[in-house]
């Protein structure tokens, strides 16, 4: 719920940089919707691109979108704790362009350098690339993401500064004094807070450990002669990804526990089992990422169990705190739907469920058959398309139109296009690594062909609505409010 | 495995979905006993953790008993053939192709520039294991081939612009 006072000015250069956030964030969005669309088109055999552009779009498509779920994350994520804590418009804004510094290398490294590594830049890849790019090309991509990766550690230091001076420790934001004290808990902490908290510490390590592999990288892109460990590396660019990537969703959240019991008049407050789920959560995010390197048998066995085990726990806080929370906070509430909140209840589903097969390929045996076919950006499309993203729409949405928001039958249509056919786009990809069918492929066999082929028409009908729904969140961007 | 994966999937996930609409079916609905609600779903939570979490335990112990993957570090056991295998971008060096059926068959990868993927296909619809090559280190993966006949490797960790191109063939004959 919201505090009593906001600790941030509302001034209009907050409310401008959250609305450039809003205004870039759908844009990008759309815009790389569109590249992972053609890729997909390219795998269908319908458009006649070379492999090499449809790797350089594959490449693009991944940076991009997790660049962005960070950005729109961030952006969530900023809206609400600067209700509660002291933030600094101008750590926001330095993200903010730092991130553009890089997208604009990134673009130039993939446009004019053609360099087509993929998002992950496994070592050593953007320096073996057989001559179709250059070190240049490969330096600006990397760069790039430091560049972006700066930013990043900017805001969530100036946010870390803010809770501990707010509360005192980043120990205490997260609630660990009151989940292990025996006395009575305060339940003025915000739930906003306790996820925040846990972005923080988990993204500063993440990022710094991708800092360490990406001055690693671009030292054996322009020193050739320079080697490093090849499975030290994939650890550490693991270990940053996986972090990342699974913090936008953890951003978003907040967009949930805030906006949710406002339809409802139900408070959404701390828990003894929801402090545990967080703090268990901050430390199985950072210890489970071994799960991405199950195949690689020379890593550790106490590891790849660690993994697999993590794996399975991981999706129990998820499943048993916000979720029930959500489920038991709108029941029988009385509560009267409309767009922001169709998007963030069906984007809790989409977590829910997209954490299914991503346990389910955690498990070793199942990994030993399905590990990099279609079953990966099966799951992963799950509860970033279904789940990240219309919880970010849903909480921008109320952002922008509390009060005064009308629904209309074309608000209604397009929710429930994007949601069928994102989970039909979702489905073809899970049964395509059923059949053992490969990601990363620009060029399919033809008895993949078909999967590829529905894929792309359910991805053109989900980037269109993507855009109704964007062109409905950018006419209402004016309106935004810091206090809604 | 393929299978019981894809079922368990769609079996755990409409059962996510069923959930879901249950409770968004009859939200607009007011009168709800908000607190009680939120006791008996409360208490169906903490029942539900703590079978999920013995399901956990048995999941673990019945998958990670045996170890899982054959030829992975120790313990592994004799294999009749070893094939050495290097990932080159982008191609595949083995230094045979030809194995009898019902031969423990162990595949030594490694890789000479970046990080490839070994995976061995029945048919076009049916992997029968993977491991990665990575350079410096050499993964140890062993098969035992069934049934004869060719069995095609494809590279399944993306290594550059012919990533898609890089494979190979494995031959399996019928056993003497």
């Amino acid at each position: 719920m919201n505090a009593a006072r906001t600790h941030s000015p509302d001034t209009p250069a907050a409310k401008l940089a959250f609305q450039l956030y809003v205004a870039i964030g759908i844009a990008v969005f759309l815009l790389m919707m569109i590249a992972g669309a053609v890729f997909r088109a390219v795998q269908a055999a319908w458009l006649p691109i070379p492999a090499s552009f449809g790797y350089e779009l594959m490449t693009l498509h991944g940076a991009g979108m997790v660049g962005v779920s960070g950005l729109a994350g961030a952006a969530v994520m900023w809206y609400f704790l600067r209700r509660y804590v002291a933030l600094s418009t101008g750590m926001f804004l330095a993200m903010l362009a730092l991130s553009l510094v890089g997208v604009v290398m990134i673009l130039a490294a993939i446009g004019i350098g053609r360099f087509a590594g993929g998002w992950t830049f496994l070592y050593p890849l953007p320096a073996k690339s057989m001559g179709t790019w250059g070190p240049h090309a490969a330096g600006a991509f990397v760069g790039g993401l430091v560049f972006i990766g700066v930013g990043f550690l900017l805001f969530y230091l100036d946010c870390a500064l803010a809770i501990i001076r707010r509360y005192g420790s980043l120990a205490k934001g997260l609630g660990l004094d009151q989940l292990f004290g025996s006395g009575p808990l305060d339940t003025t902490l915000p739930p906003t807070v306790v996820a925040s908290t846990m972005v923080v510490i988990i993204n500063v390590l993440g990022i710094l450990a991708g800092a360490v592999v990406l001055v690693m990288s671009l030292v054996s892109i322009y020193l050739p002669e320079v080697a490093f460990d090849a499975l030290l590396m994939k650890n550490l660019i693991f270990f940053f990804g996986h972090v990342f990537i699974n913090a936008t969703i953890y951003m978003a959240v907040i967009g949930v526990y805030e906006i949710v019991p406002r339809y409802t008049g139900r408070p959404w407050t701390i828990s003894r089992p929801f402090l545990a789920s967080w703090a268990a959560v901050t430390l199985i995010v950072m210890a489970v990422y071994p799960h991405h390197l199950l195949m690689d048998y020379v890593m550790p066995k106490w590891m790849v169990v660690m993994g697999q085990v993590l794996s399975y726990l991981s999706g129990i806080p998820v499943l048993f705190v916000t979720v029930t929370g959500a489920l038991v906070n709108i029941h029988r509430s009385g509560l009267k739907w409309d767009l922001p909140l169709r998007l963030l209840v069906f984007a809790l589903f989409g977590w829910a469920a997209g954490v299914v097969p991503a346990v389910i390929d955690g498990v070793i045996r199942v990994n030993l058959v399905m590990h990099n076919t279609q079953w990966v950006p099966g799951h992963f499309h799950f509860y970033l398309l279904l789940g990240l993203v219309p919880m970010l729409l849903g909480a921008m949405l109320y952002a922008c139109t509390r009060e005064r928001w009308t629904e209309t039958a074309l608000d209604r249509a397009a929710f429930w296009t994007y949601g069928v056919a994102g989970a039909v786009f979702c489905f073809v990809f899970l049964a395509g690594g059923w059949l053992g069918v490969p990601r990363r492929f620009a060029v399919h066999d033809a008895p993949w062909l078909g999967f590829a082929q529905v894929g792309t028409l359910a991805a053109v009908l989900v980037l269109v609505t993507a855009v109704v729904l964007g062109v409905r969140l950018l006419a209402r961007l004016p309106r935004v409010s810091l206090s809604a | 495995m393929q299978n019981l994966a894809w079922t368990l999937t769609l079996v755990l996930m409409a059962v996510v979905a069923a959930v879901f609409l249950w409770v968004a079916a009859g939200a607009s609905r007011a009168g709800g006993d908000a607190g009680a609600s939120a006791r008996l779903a409360l208490a169906l939570r903490d029942r539900l953790f703590w079978l999920v979490i013995a399901a956990g335990v048995v999941i673990s112990v019945a998958t990670l008993w045996e170890w899982p993957i054959a030829g992975h570090a120790a313990a592994a056991a004799k294999p009749d053939v070893v094939i050495r295998a290097v990932g080159h971008q982008w191609r595949w060096q083995l230094d045979r192709d030809t194995v009898q059926a019902g031969q423990l068959v162990e595949f030594e990868l490694t890789s000479s520039d970046v990080n490839h993927g070994f995976a061995i296909y029945r048919d076009k619809n049916s992997m029968v294991a993977q491991t990665q090559a990575m350079p410096g280190y050499v993964n140890k993966l062993q098969v035992r081939f069934t049934e004869p006949g060719d069995y095609e490797v494809l590279c399944l960790e993306y290594c550059g612009i012919a990533h898609h191109n890089m494979r190979a063939v494995i031959k399996v004959r019928a056993g003497s």
